[in-house]
């Protein structure tokens, strides 16, 4: 009898462990073939572009050939579109840390009284779908041509993007997951950093992803209604003067910059919600 | 524990009710059980018929409306640190590794895990090597043995199972019952057992509790005869299907509880 008991011990179901290697293979990336695809419709794209420009002799204020944009990156004028792209990272990085972290506090606590939160939800979507790029003329007439309006105008982009995400996930209640702590004594703070929060985590992941990438769009929009530094007043400043090279050399920047914005939460969602893929 | 028996559990006119639409439903009344320590027992019946409240009570995550419930010298009114609970499904936090899973009880009461144990335990269900895997790099019940490890690793005197295997298919399933009986004559823990399948429960148990429902009340026990260990081919048996059938149909009459019904107020 005891023979029989020791077969029945094995391990069974070997489908959980085949798509396990499945699941890791496809969170991996990109594989080298599909790299040097993506690498080859850039070098088509920018070289094509390249030929056709100059083929057809388009007008630089047009549009400008890629080698001449690569130019201004070996130009003197990079030194002062660093510097403003400088700004521009200030006020981003201040007015998300703001809006993020207001949003992020309020998702987590409003989730937990239903009541208010019913209440609130309509303010923040309010807040959510107002572009607020339209309240930047009303914050310069209060805060002047500085920082503060911009930081403002940020802060108040991005958080209600956290916020209604981050909610989301926070109201992922899972019943019986909140019971097995419970069966071990867990507190309600316990409960909080160890079930809610990492259940939370994805969404809140791309709630912040979100907002970051709202923060920087009404960032440089900010800066293109006025106050005179900052890439998007540099933007407006080269369009008005048909400096085109320059012109796109700072949107590149950006595209660069929200490329990195979006790498960079993709690389934190893998390493703290990897789990739900 | 020595060679006598003596109560484990003593559970005394637990009632509970529930305010609901259709007026006042009386999840469990006047419920008495004494579990001796060591016992095998398991609660089966029709759907609704409180015993996961009542389960849910032994382990404090119920307050009753009336009666009590004693481990020993204490009256359970919150979760004890004696008593370990598994739960329908495997339950494993997907974001843990296997070995934080189980390591979970001991950082949330803030202990220091018995890491000995803990080894032992994962070979002892055949998951020795497996405490760096993720939960979904398991099947469902080498998930399920997780859970079981999770539950005996604080060495728990009481072992409450709320329908564990229910999502499980019938072979692994049977297996699991096997697995959990072998480790219960090892450890000699005292178990409660919910469970939806008659036939696990008279598999698994010394006594079997059925229940009605509406007022929830235990309605008969039943003790169960068969010699252990138990080998899978008793289920093929005839006296043990026999046992199943009546405790089937005991169930089943008292299904339409039209007469005794005391909600719809």
């Amino acid at each position: 009898m005891t023979d029989m008991t020791h077969n029945s011990d094995l391990p069974t179901g070997g489908s959980g462990l085949a798509s396990a290697t499945g699941i890791v293979s496809g969170m991996g990336g990109q594989g080298a073939r599909e790299i040097i695809a993506i690498l080859a419709v850039a070098v088509l794209v920018i070289g094509g572009g390249e030929f056709l420009l100059r083929f057809f002799d388009v007008p630089q204020f047009i549009l400008p050939a890629p080698s001449t944009i690569a130019a201004v990156f070996a130009s003197p004028e990079i030194t002062t579109i660093s510097q403003h792209y400088g700004y521009t990272l200030f006020e981003l990085f201040a007015g998300y840390a703001i809006g993020a972290s207001i949003g992020l506090v309020l998702a987590a606590v409003i989730t937990q009284f239903p009541f208010v939160e019913k209440v609130i939800t309509p303010y923040i979507l309010l807040l959510v779908t107002t572009p607020m790029l339209a309240l930047v003329p009303l914050l310069i007439l209060n805060f002047g041509f500085g920082y503060t309006p911009r930081v403002i105008a940020v802060a108040l982009a991005s958080g209600p993007m956290v916020m209604v995400n981050a909610a989301t996930g926070f109201r992922r209640v899972d019943a019986g997951k909140i019971a097995l702590a419970r069966s071990y004594g867990a507190s309600t703070l316990q409960i909080f950093t160890k079930i809610r929060i990492p259940m939370a985590m994805p969404m809140v992941i791309v709630g912040l992803m979100i907002g970051a990438i709202f923060g920087m769009i009404t960032a440089v929009g900010a800066e293109m209604s006025g106050g005179g530094f900052g890439i998007g007043s540099r933007l407006t400043t080269y369009s008005s003067t048909l400096r085109m090279p320059e012109f796109f050399a700072c949107i590149l920047i950006l595209a660069v910059t929200g490329i990195a914005i979006y790498a960079f939460f993709f690389w934190l969602g893998k390493k703290l919600a990897g789990w739900e893929s | 524990m020595g060679g006598h028996t003596h109560e484990a559990l003593r559970i005394s006119g637990a009632t509970k009710t529930y305010a609901a639409h259709s007026g006042v439903v009386h999840a469990l009344q006047d419920v008495d059980m004494i579990v001796e320590a060591g016992e095998f027992i398991s609660v089966v019946g029709p759907s609704g018929c409180g015993k996961t409240t009542l389960l849910w009570s032994i382990a404090g995550l119920h307050q009753l409306s009336g009666g009590r419930i004693h481990l020993g010298e204490d009256e359970i009114k919150q979760p004890h640190p004696s008593i370990g609970m598994m739960f329908q499904e495997a339950n494993l936090l997907p974001w843990r590794t296997i070995e934080q899973n189980i390591s979970l009880p001991s950082e949330l009461r803030r202990i220091r895990p018995d890491r000995d144990r803990v080894e032992a335990l994962l070979e002892r269900v055949g998951l020795g090597g497996f405490g760096e895997k993720m939960p979904r790099e398991l099947s469902g019940g080498m998930q399920q043995r997780a859970s079981i490890v999770r539950a005996l690793a604080s060495n728990p005197d009481v072992l409450l199972m709320d329908e564990p295997f229910g999502a499980l298919d019938a072979f692994t399933r049977d297996e699991m019952n096997k697995l959990v009986e072998e480790i219960w004559l090892e450890a000699r823990k005292t178990v409660i057992l919910i469970t939806h399948s008659i036939a696990e429960a008279v598999f698994l148990s010394d006594k079997v509790y059925v229940m009605s429902a509406r007022p929830g009340r235990i309605s008969r026990v039943v003790d169960v005869p068969f010699e252990r260990p138990r080998p899978l081919e008793l289920m093929e048996t005839r006296e043990f299907f026999d046992l199943v059938n009546d405790i089937k149909s005991d169930i089943k009459h008292q299904v339409p509880p039209a007469g005794r019904t005391t909600s719809a107020r």
